[in-house]
């Protein structure tokens, strides 16, 4: 899934200066699972910009909250449109996906960005998630015992650790485990080192060229030309 | 036919001495430059860092054009944090087309332990890919597969860590280094003759030089600081309890003298191949060094 953290309130305040009448509005989600945006976190914030906006400051806004099942998919970014109609913008605290859907859809409408996106994870511990792959485009995790060294090794590097591993951890952060010693210990255990002993080359970044864009089979097989 | 001074020695039984200068922060090259004329003629090739541990200095290509320049054998360390591939592939026609003939290749550090921790981190490759570029370019075709106007060719070398505190995958990596044509090793530093006597029981199969390297510590703190924020390295407390002993404002006299005995016993008991001497900032001791451990004339 896709992880994100809340904006600080100030930078929020800011972008919606100039705006009177503003949607916050909350993704389902990814959003609503990481805890960055969902139906609870946007009406927390509403809470906390009601609060600063009666201290003072700058200007009176008008807020209205609503939380859509997907801002990334169409469908239920369709069933926004009378909502948005009566706004003069959108806070919207999907990710960076969600966020450009709406403003995909409604080219009048300034969107704004109410959370930082931060990468895809998963769930380690109650509030506390963890990257684990970058969308390479090429997964090596076969390769690499099923950990992932473009996003788990500081470096993404392809053909071991470097010599700045010590206890384990990596050169960069010493609370972070080295993915190249757990990609070796596992390889280990299930007998597969010749898969390290190998010559990875370079990585194909043209694999990765942005913006990517997946046309599915079913899809071209009907002629279509895109999704 | 070798393709430098250093290679040719490399083909000899010569016991080898190399060093490296690490480039100034800033433009002022003076102290650089006096730094390559004390140690250009006491040693076999001098190296000059690649904005090490990922602080920016001046460009170890321009070290290495000094040196040159100066008559010296350079060694040009190149990290793949601060440049893509066409960067590298490009750096290396202008360091074959000025006369300097050995890399040493390596990854690099991270950049979150340098100065600059806001930067992109490129690692476009890693120092066996770039081992293996060198290899392509050599054959007269870039990355692209795009054909050269003249081929460079190059003495490679590249780096290993006999001490590291988990040795077997630094050893898988050492065996690829050696399949992707490294040629000679320069170790991180060695603190203890008896990994080194390990790693060369394992090394010694294998048809290449090794230097062990030789960090001149200027007092105990220094030690303590590089266990804490130096990657990899682990001075054990003998060498830090040893560096203590020193009188005050002696701690650098202390190093000098660990640092001559490591190099003597080395080269006595015929540990390995060489030393590479890594004074970090105190170059000019160098030369005192190697008297110190009987080796004046080294170069020669
Ligand atoms: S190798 Fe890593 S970044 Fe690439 S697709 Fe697999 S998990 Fe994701
Ligand atoms: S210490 Fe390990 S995880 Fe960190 S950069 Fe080096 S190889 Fe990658």
């Amino acid at each position: 899934m896709i992880v994100a953290q809340e904006k600080p309130l100030d930078e929020i305040r800011r972008m919606m200066d100039r705006y009177e009448r503003v949607l916050l509005l909350g993704c389902g989600t990814c959003m609503t699972v990481c805890g960055a945006g969902g139906e609870r976190e946007v009406s927390y914030l509403h809470e906390a910009l009601r609060v600063a906006q009666a201290r003072g400051g700058n200007g009176t806004h008008t807020f209205s909250e609503y939380t859509v099942k997907r801002q990334c998919d169409p469908e239920f970014v369709e069933l926004l449109v009378d909502r948005v109609g009566d706004v003069d913008a959108v806070l919207s605290l999907g990710c960076g996906i969600g966020v450009q859907a709406i403003a995909e859809r409604f080219p009048d409408i300034p969107v704004l960005p109410g959370v930082n996106t931060s990468f895809m994870g998963m769930s380690k511990e109650q509030g506390v998630w963890d990257e684990r792959c970058a969308a390479c485009g090429d997964c090596r995790l076969e390769q690499t015992a099923g950990i992932c060294p473009i996003t788990r090794c500081t470096k993404g590097i392809l053909n071991g650790p470097c010599a700045g591993t010590k206890n384990g951890k990596c050169e960069a952060n010493k609370d972070m485990d080295c993915a190249w010693v757990l990609i070796y210990q596992r390889l280990e255990r299930q007998g597969q080192l010749e898969k390290m002993r190998r010559y990875y080359p370079p990585r194909n970044f043209r694999t990765i060229a942005r913006p990517k864009r997946i046309v599915s089979k079913a899809n071209i097989d009907a002629g279509g030309d895109d999704a | 036919m070798p393709n430098s001074l250093f290679e040719e020695k490399l083909c000899s039984d010569k016991f080898l001495v190399t060093t490296e200068i690490g480039p100034p922060k800033g433009a002022d090259t003076s102290e650089m430059v006096h730094h390559i004329d004390l140690l250009k003629d006491v040693v076999d090739a001098i190296n000059v860092t690649d904005n090490q541990s990922s602080v920016m200095r001046y460009p170890s290509l321009g070290g290495c054009l000094f040196i040159k320049e100066r008559g010296g054998e350079p060694i040009f360390q190149m990290t793949c944090r601060d440049r893509n591939r066409l960067a590298l592939e490009a750096d290396l026609l202008l360091a074959h087309s000025r006369g300097i003939a050995n890399v040493l290749c390596l990854t690099g550090d991270c950049v979150d332990v340098g100065d600059h921790k806001e930067a992109k981190p490129v690692f476009d490759l890693d120092s066996i890919q770039l081992l293996e570029m060198i290899k392509t370019l050599e054959s007269g075709i870039d990355m692209g597969g795009n054909d050269l106007k003249g081929a460079p060719k190059f003495c490679m070398g590249a780096s290993v860590h006999p001490e590291a505190d988990f040795i077997e995958p630094q050893l898988i990596k050492f065996d690829k280094k050696v399949t992707a044509g490294a040629q000679f090793f320069q170790t991180q530093g060695i603190f203890d003759l008896g990994s080194l006597k390990r790693f060369m029981q394992y090394a010694s199969q294998f048809n290449v030089k090794i230097l062990a390297g030789i960090i001149v510590m200027a007092s105990a703190g220094m030690a303590r600081y590089m266990n804490n924020n130096v990657p990899g390295i682990i001075v054990p407390q003998a060498i830090m309890d040893e560096l203590a002993t020193a009188e005050k404002g002696k701690g650098l006299l202390k190093g000098v003298e660990i640092a001559a005995r490591f190099i003597k016993t080395i080269k006595e008991e015929n540990l390995c191949h060489g030393v590479h001497i890594m004074a970090v900032g105190n170059e000019g001791v160098v030369p005192d060094i190697l008297e110190a451990a009987d080796m004046v004339g080294v170069s020669t």
